[in-house]
């Protein structure tokens, strides 16, 4: 078990690495799109860790099932993300996040 | 092990590019890239099943949804694009930067094993497993996809219709 | 047999959604209504005949089999109380919808409704679920719908708010999920009974593991603080709230980011992370840095329903806040406040609703002296913001007593009367709010504005009701049903 673990620890740095471009990507674009291309690099990284997670505690099949129901899930959240942003352009004429400053206070 | 790190260090690789890259589409493209090493990643720790979904869904759909999204949010012009790029470059070279010196507080305090030990050979799963495993034991999440299915429906339905009067 | 809560919805949806037509738009609201309306009568009736279903105990879908299907959903006195909450919040955002809407607009609203019944079967489903990953996805199913919901009307504003909301609520999943992979790792399942019995296990010193079950409570906790919209992760909710159109804003506050947030929170730190990790000492500090700067926030706010999403922030904090006192009263208290917010906050909605349907604005520097014009309005919403700021004989006492006790008794005085402090605080912005829209002297271009439609005073006053009532019979209730909910 400890020596799964110490691969663990391997893969636990490039997730958190890649998580970490994923939340880069959200807070310091311009683009909406890219917004969203972040939130999909954070997903990515999430579904690796529950992989791993499910290859060290040998329940490998669980893990698979886990993995595949995310999948969709995510897919979904895409989508309606994409539907938001594509009335956003067709609201404000771009696809500026700064444009998103409407609401203060 | 060392072809596990090469392999990660490549997603990680495609991943900073996917962020870094100037062109939207190839940002896209570079997120289906992720999409496919993730893909060998899942395939060498054993979840067969699973890579095959990730790769046709994320590699495969997505992209899709992307380059569509793309397409019906007109590109920029090249003057903004110009503009853009020039304090672009500014705000991204945190981020290479960042991942170089967070890996290496996280290599020294995790201090994982040195490339050389091996990796443990993955149980093979077996396809009847997996599918007793999603459609008999996980049955609530099943329930959970069906109505997240619904609610994604409805909205793509309300968000992409275009209502008369609002084309411009 | 609580799959029925979930399952009831959904069939429902498919019923009134397969005819083409106009007769399935006409069902959408009569239906939506039902179903709230059900879930109220199913949980008040017979409170028992729901409970008793057995959890899963420790291995993955040890459920029990219904006509064939094994569903790990399982209920207990929180869920019931959390159902209750949830139907009456969507009935009183329901009525306020039909209260507004257009002949013209027939068409459209069947999303509206589609939408509510979708969002009612997550938040059921996350009431009832055993597993940390089945409530992952029943509160994306939950979120999907409320950001289609906050968007409905696709006007810029609303547009905004959904997005900012997405973008939180994603880390926030993105958070959670990495915690589930993690539980993975450490206790090679994710029931909620396997993750209890490891982090127990923990608490013993035993485990080689232990930096990964505390970073993945941490991890799944600081997600559900952000989904709850607390300090320093509310920024989502001022914008949400006040850019959704008025029923969509009646739902959100009074059930939705409950649900999500501070319902899953007290799950948890009752049974699954039952006292390990001293976790109530993250839940006093960001409850009450919650409560101040949510009430110090909403002092400030010129715009009603900005105002009324920074007091939901605020009391959400008081929530959180009972649930660092580590103890069943503390337990008690938190789910108690969350109904008593459900009922006023979703009130004050309400009257958010009517006082800008009637007069065409939310800016509080334009209105004045609507007490006159429109009574009800203005007696409910005395009521429903006394509730919030604790004053007997209403609702709101008791649980902000209990609250306060709570703490008092498991050692942390200065919270306790930071706590109190901060309700002088409360009842300073909602007696601003009051004087600035309803008493005060009348402007004249309102002279035309009458009392809103019944759609949008008869919700006000049945709520109003229910804070009167349930704070004059706390007493009785407390015996029969407050003392049990912590005994999950």
């Amino acid at each position: 078990m400890t020596e799964a673990f110490e691969v663990f620890k391997t893969y636990w740095i490039f997730v958190v690495l890649l998580a970490l471009s994923g939340v880069y990507c959200v807070v310091a674009t311009r683009n909406l799109i890219r917004v969203l291309i972040g939130m999909e690099l954070m997903t990515k990284a999430a579904t690796l860790i529950i992989v791993v997670g499910g290859w060290v505690s040998g329940r490998m099949v669980l893990a698979q099932a886990l993995v595949i129901n995310l999948i969709v899930v995510e897919v979904v959240v895409i989508a309606v993300a994409a539907g938001l942003v594509v009335s956003l352009f067709r609201k404000n004429g771009s696809l500026d996040t700064r444009e998103l400053k409407n609401l203060k206070g | 092990m060392i072809v596990t790190c090469i392999v990660l260090g490549l997603m990680v690789l495609a991943g900073l590019w996917t962020v870094m890259t100037r062109s939207l589409v190839r940002s896209a493209i570079g997120l289906a890239l992720t999409s496919v090493i993730l893909t060998v990643l899942m395939f060498l720790l054993g979840a067969t099943m699973a890579a095959v979904f990730e790769l046709s869904v994320c590699a495969g759909l997505i992209t899709v949804v992307f380059i569509s999204t793309i397409s019906m949010t007109k590109a920029l012009t090249h003057e903004a694009l110009l503009q853009k790029t020039r304090d672009r470059l500014k705000r991204y070279w945190y981020l290479p930067a960042l991942l170089l010196v967070g890996g290496a507080v996280l290599a020294f305090v995790l201090a994982p094993l040195p490339p050389g030990g091996a990796l443990p050979a993955p149980a093979t799963v077996d396809f009847a497993a997996l599918k007793q495993m999603i459609w008999k034991e996980r049955q609530t999440d099943i329930l959970g996809q069906i109505t997240i299915i619904f609610a994604g429906v409805t909205g793509v339905i309300v968000l992409f219709k275009e209502r008369k009067g609002e084309k411009e | 047999m609580p799959l029925v809560f979930v399952l009831v919805p959904l069939i429902a949806l498919l019923a009134i959604n397969l005819p083409l037509g106009s007769v399935g738009r006409k069902l959408g609201f009569p239906t939506a209504a039902l179903l709230a309306l059900l879930q109220i009568g199913a949980v008040l009736a017979a409170p028992g005949a729901w409970l008793g279903s057995p959890a899963p105990s420790g291995a993955s879908g040890v459920a029990p089999v219904v006509g064939g299907l094994k569903l790990a959903f399982s209920a207990d006195r929180l869920s019931l109380l959390l159902l209750l909450s949830i139907g009456i919040a969507a009935l009183a955002a329901l009525c306020v919808a039909r209260g507004l809407e257009r002949k013209e607009d027939r068409g459209g609203e069947s999303r509206f409704y589609n939408l509510v019944i979708l969002a009612m079967a997550g938040m059921n489903g996350v009431s009832l679920v055993t597993d940390f990953f089945s409530l992952y996805i029943f509160l994306e199913i939950t979120a999907v719908s409320s950001y289609v919901l906050i968007a409905l009307e696709r006007e810029k504003e609303g547009l905004e708010g959904a997005f900012k909301y997405l973008i939180l609520s994603v880390i926030a999943t993105v958070m959670m999920l990495t915690a589930i992979g993690l539980f993975l790792l450490t206790t090679g399942d994710t029931s909620f009974a396997a993750v209890a019995k490891a982090v127990s296990a923990g608490q013993a010193g035993t485990g080689a593991s232990d930096w990964t079950l505390l970073l993945a409570a941490g991890l799944f906790t600081a997600g559900l603080c952000v989904k709850g919209g607390l300090v320093p992760f509310h920024a989502w909710v001022p914008d949400a709230y006040s850019s959704a159109p008025a029923p969509v804003s009646v739902l959100l506050a009074g059930i939705v980011t409950k649900t999500t947030g501070v319902y899953t929170l007290i799950r948890l730190a009752g049974t699954v992370f039952a006292g390990a990790f001293h976790i109530e000492l993250i839940f006093l500090v960001v409850g009450i840095l919650t409560v101040v700067v949510g009430a110090l926030a909403a002092m400030w706010q010129k715009d009603m329903k900005r105002m009324l999403a920074y007091s939901s922030i605020s009391q959400v904090g008081y929530i959180v806040l009972a649930l660092g006192a580590a103890s069943p009263l503390g337990a008690a208290a938190a789910a108690f406040h969350l109904f008593n917010h459900a009922i006023f906050k979703g009130q004050l909605f309400v009257n958010a609703a009517a006082v800008e349907a009637q007069t065409g604005t939310r800016d509080m520097d334009e209105l004045g002296g609507l007490g006159s014009r429109m009574p009800l309005t203005s007696w409910t919403s005395v009521i429903a913001f006394l509730s919030a700021a604790g004053i007997p004989p209403l609702a709101g006492f008791w649980s902000k007593l209990l609250i306060v006790l709570a703490l008092w008794k498991s050692g942390h005085p200065i919270f306790a009367v930071a706590a109190i402090l901060a309700s002088i605080l409360t009842l300073a912005y909602f007696l601003m709010l009051q004087r600035k829209v309803f008493f005060g002297k009348s402007l004249e271009k309102l002279g035309s504005v009458k009392e809103a439609s019944a759609w949008l005073v008869v919700p006000a006053l049945v709520l109003a009701l229910v804070s009167l009532a349930v704070g004059l019979l706390f007493p009785m209730l407390w015996n029969t049903i407050l003392v049990q909910v912590p005994g999950i």
